[in-house]
């Protein structure tokens, strides 16, 4: 590769892409219109020049402190963040109608709350890019942030039910009409404890093994913080009664285990305890109820959400999940059209249920599409990790991707019934400030790794970024240990 | 670390590809499930847009119309008729399947059927939504009010049965009464939780409300089935004239026959014609046995019994109100041979013998059309949005069990019943009327349920109605009396006398 092609910033085509995506939110907003007003009002373009502006903010952020950061993810994660505030707007409106009320403002009701959300998360994140120059930074802090990650995680659980728990999970902190999901920003902090906790002791956790049955499998003391952490993921899905939030932790802490090592054990080792305890937990519900029974309930509403029994419960029924499979089927291939549909008649449409709300709309061919966005801001992720330099940036870089990534597929997998439903957000389309301000941050960190990953060794653009400081415990991690 | 985190992407496109394929299952291949089931509120939205159309009976009377409303289902179904009707209507509720008339006939209804395409291509142009088709029933609105009224407050203070009433020439149906009925209103609120709560609670009644009686229930008929038995024996050489023998007690295999009263046939033979005049048991039993099981059974199946395909609706579509089979029992012992004592009570429509309301007004409307018996029906007209006829029942013949001379003889032999043996209560000044009573023993210690089948004739010999009355369960002996004295009422109605 030649220094010039090296030294491409690719800023220009971040910058063009970011515009293209907000050309994508203005004609979803034109077609919102032409559906529910029957024209396309002048001043349509609005809501997409707003949050454009505050992309394009960012976007300058990045320039100025990234400028070697990947161009594909700001855009990308632009354009779900946009459709996802038009999309509130366009329920909003609905709402509106209705109810014979006035059309909302552009700041008005939820898409106008999700608009300032947004602006909040956006300036997290340049806060993030601007403070934080080197992310291995980060790994001096880590037991503070494994600590923090670890009460954050808990406190849902501690707090009485009638302030954390919002449709039978209990993830929530719920202060007046402030909702904070402190699990959101649990996993930024457990990624980076792990990382940092892996990278010390990769050594020992990949080499010294016992051989069976053709596997290297860990010695007996190495498995304490697997099991500890499979304990408290068991203990999440016990007392905040959330499957998916107890997979994502799991599947999180398992997953830059097995990137540290290189140990498929682990893998097999990991989803054997969970699937294992899961289905423990299921027969433990079926038996003896307790603090059991909201699981065994959501795996029998999953097992035939359509039966009548199911569907008409008292409480507990798969009411919302069969209406958003129905909205989802009414779509069809092409979707009724953004603005066209009925989404409102799904339950939770502005929060766990968007995905079936926009899917009625956009059809099977849109969710395709959003589908494939998802996977390419996942996979730039997974590509800034393999190509940061230092095993701690893989680790957290890996690790963050692929909690999105998984996170997408516990929620979408929720609503479409292909595991048993969870009270996940869907990554920047949910209404809601802690789960974009949370993954914005991800973003960040994806960004700040991806620039030092495609930053050239000795380029004028590092020298100008600001005197560099010497790394501090990571000394020995900078270089890979190539095993045979 | 390369090679795992690569793998860890793979693992994220599996998932994704997992979530694609679903999404496939869910808004392709079940996309028309989904889209037309009856939770999918879209659906009742689209449905309520357009008005549903009218139900009819005969002369226009509204059974089922349409309120507008200020909420987002924009028409209530109303049914003014309340419990008179709601046996054939059935409802339609904002959530679940319609059953009865309103299931049946939705297409046309619903303005969904391919009848209805031009008034769907001007909707296209004019932007209107007209209404769905109506239907018109074969009902006539005085003789279905009577017999209601006369089910309801008989004389015994009977609380459940059931009344139907046939034009023997047509098949059309005039009347269908089922007691104890429900008021379908309630089950059609917009507010379906209220809808639900309505249901459970007259699912739960004992007394079954939601069954049709006329048509969805079977019970033993009695001495009603010595017409079908009459008429084996005229088609294997008897005649009206034919001595039986009879007498006071019988017994044949263990079962031990009786007449209902002590001067009934107590002399040793008596005639075909008189014994059904008296509803004579023991000579009736004897026939039965001589004539063997197979030709019971055999003339049985001829006149409708063990069908269980029938469906009253309109002749077209096949859909409607389905009829339960009407059935004789095998007569027969472990081993398949004749069990002669089955028989001997089977003969008496007693022991496994069991006939629906429907079935029984078939019979009678069978003997009063000269033995052609015509596919019952209950669509008269279907009528597209601007009233213009889009179809008109053409009655057709669904079997003849019988010549026209076995008819005739089944006719003077039914026509002495109520001139002067048991069912003279259907009398009817200015027609001829012809019947026979059944009294059902049931279960041990309960009352019996009393039947009477029977038809009109005017002046000139043309039938006008055939009509089936049960009562289930009468208190105070004689219980075909009341069955008959309704079915007179009910008739009379039918050929426009009297009513009200």
């Amino acid at each position: 590769m030649s220094r010039i092609r090296q030294w491409k910033t690719r800023r220009n085509a971040e910058l063009g892409l970011l515009a293209f995506a907000m050309l994508l939110v203005a004609a979803f907003g034109a077609t919102v219109e032409a559906n529910q007003f029957d024209e396309i009002r002048p001043n349509f373009w609005v809501p997409a020049a707003l949050i454009g502006i505050l992309f394009l903010g960012l976007h300058v952020v990045v320039r100025f402190t990234a400028p070697f950061a990947d161009p594909v993810l700001l855009p990308a994660v632009a354009l779900i963040n946009g459709i996802g505030v038009a999309f509130l707007r366009r329920l909003d409106i609905a709402r509106a109608i209705a109810n014979d009320e006035p059309v909302p403002g552009f700041f008005a009701e939820t898409g106008g709350r999700q608009l300032a959300w947004t602006l909040l998360s956006l300036i997290l994140a340049a806060v993030l890019l601007l403070l934080l120059r080197d992310h291995k930074v980060i790994s001096r802090y880590a037991y503070t942030l494994g600590l923090v990650g670890i009460v954050l995680m808990m406190i849902p659980a501690v707090l009485p039910s009638s302030i954390s728990e919002v449709n039978g999970a209990k993830l929530w902190i719920r202060l007046g009409s402030v909702s904070i999901q402190p699990g959101e920003f649990a996993k930024l902090a457990l990624v980076s404890f792990f990382a940092y906790y892996l990278v010390r002791k990769r050594e020992v956790l990949s080499l010294a093994s016992h051989r069976f049955l053709g596997i290297d499998f860990p010695r007996g003391r190495d498995l304490g913080p697997v099991l500890t952490v499979w304990l408290f993921s068991l203990l999440v899905l016990v007392f905040e009664k959330d499957l998916g939030t107890a997979l994502l932790y799991f599947g999180l802490f398992v997953v830059t285990l097995y990137v540290a090592t290189e140990r498929s054990s682990w893998l097999i080792i990991g989803l054997v305890l969970f699937f294992g305890g899961v289905y423990v937990a299921y027969l433990l519900g079926a038996a003896i109820g307790g603090p059991f029974a909201n699981f065994y309930d959501r795996a029998e509403l999953w097992l035939d959400p359509f039966s009548q029994e199911n569907y008409t419960r008292e409480s507990g029924n798969s009411y919302q999940l069969v209406q958003g499979l129905l909205g989802l089927g009414t779509g069809g291939l092409f979707g009724t059209g953004p603005g066209a549909g009925s989404p409102g008649k799904v339950p939770e449409v502005r929060t766990d249920f968007i995905f079936a709300g926009l899917g009625e709309e956009i059809g099977l061919f849109g969710l395709a599409a959003l589908l494939v966005i998802y996977l390419l801001i996942v996979e730039r992720g997974l590509h800034a990790a393999l190509a940061v330099r230092d095993s701690f940036g893989k680790l957290v870089a890996g690790g963050l991707a692929f909690t999105l990534g998984l996170q997408v597929f516990v929620i979408l997998g929720g609503i479409t019934g292909l595991i048993p439903l969870t009270g996940q957000t869907t990554p920047f389309l949910s209404a809601g400030g802690s789960s974009l301000m949370a993954n914005w941050l991800l973003i960040a960190m994806l960004l700040r790794i991806s620039d030092a990953a495609r930053r050239p060794a000795n380029s004028i653009a590092e020298r100008t970024s600001g005197p560099k400081k010497a790394p501090t415990q990571l000394h020995g991690a900078m270089t890979e240990v190539i095993k045979p | 670390m390369n090679a795992p985190l690569r793998r860890s992407g793979v693992v994220i496109l599996v998932l994704f590809g997992l979530i694609f394929a679903n999404l496939n299952w869910i808004q392709a291949y079940k996309a028309d499930e989904y889209r037309t089931d009856p939770r999918n509120q879209r659906v009742q939205v689209a449905e309520y847009e357009r008005p549903r159309g009218s139900i009819e009976a005969a002369g226009g009377v509204a059974l089922a119309q349409n309120t507008e409303t200020e909420g987002e289902l924009k028409y209530q179904r109303v049914y003014p008729k309340k419990e008179i009707y709601a046996p054939i209507l059935g409802y339609k509720p904002v959530d679940g399947a319609a059953v009865g008339i309103e299931a049946a006939e939705n297409d046309i209804l619903s303005g969904a059927s391919d009848k209805l395409f031009a008034d769907r291509l001007s909707d296209m142009f004019t932007g209107d939504s007209t209404s769905g088709g109506n239907i018109v029933l074969s009902i006539n609105p005085r003789a279905q009010e009577v017999a209601w009224k006369q089910m309801t407050d008989n004389e015994r203070g009977v609380t459940k049965g059931a009344a139907v009433a046939i034009d023997p020439a047509t098949g059309a149906v005039q009347a269908m009464v089922s007691m104890p009925s429900y008021n379908p209103n309630p089950l059609v609120s917009h507010d379906t939780a209220a809808a639900r709560q309505a249901y459970d609670k007259l699912e739960a009644d004992k007394d079954k409300p939601l069954l049709n009686r006329a048509v969805a229930n079977t019970l033993p008929p009695g001495s009603v089935f010595k017409v079908i038995v009459s008429a084996a024996a005229l088609e294997h050489n008897y005649n009206i004239g034919s001595e039986l023998q009879a007498g006071s007690v019988y017994q044949e295999g263990g079962a031990t026959i009786r007449n209902s009263e002590d001067e009934v046939c107590p002399g040793s033979t008596i005639t075909l014609k008189e014994a059904l005049t008296t509803s004579c048991n023991t000579a009736f039993s004897r026939l039965g046995v001589k004539l063997g099981r197979d030709v019971v059974i055999d003339t049985a199946k001829k006149w409708g019994f063990e069908d269980e395909g029938l469906i009253v609706g309109d002749l077209e579509s096949k859909k409607g109100l389905s009829v339960a089979a009407s059935r004789t029992g095998a007569i027969a012992n472990e081993d398949g041979s004749v069990d002669k004592a089955a028989l001997a009570q089977s003969s008496l429509g007693q022991r496994d013998v069991r006939m629906t309301p429907l079935q029984g007004a078939l019979i009678a409307a069978t003997v009063a059309n000269n033995g052609s018996q015509m596919q019952p029906y209950l669509v008269q007209q279907q009528l597209d949005s601007d009233r213009r006829t889009i179809y008109t029942a053409k009655p057709k013949e669904l079997r003849q069990p019988i010549d026209s001379s076995v008819a005739k003889d089944l006719q003077e032999m039914m026509q002495s019943v109520v001139e002067e043996g048991t069912g003279k209560n259907a009398r009817i000044s200015g027609l001829t009327v012809g019947g026979k009573t059944g009294t059902a023993q049931n279960v041990a210690g309960a009352d019996p349920h009393g039947w009477f089948v029977g038809y009109a004739l005017d002046e000139d010999g043309k039938p006008v109605s055939a009509v089936c009355v049960m009562l289930e369960n009468v208190p105070g002996g004689h219980a075909s009396a009341e069955a008959a004295r309704i079915a007179g009422l009910i008739m009379k109605a039918a050929a426009g006398q009297g009513g009200n």
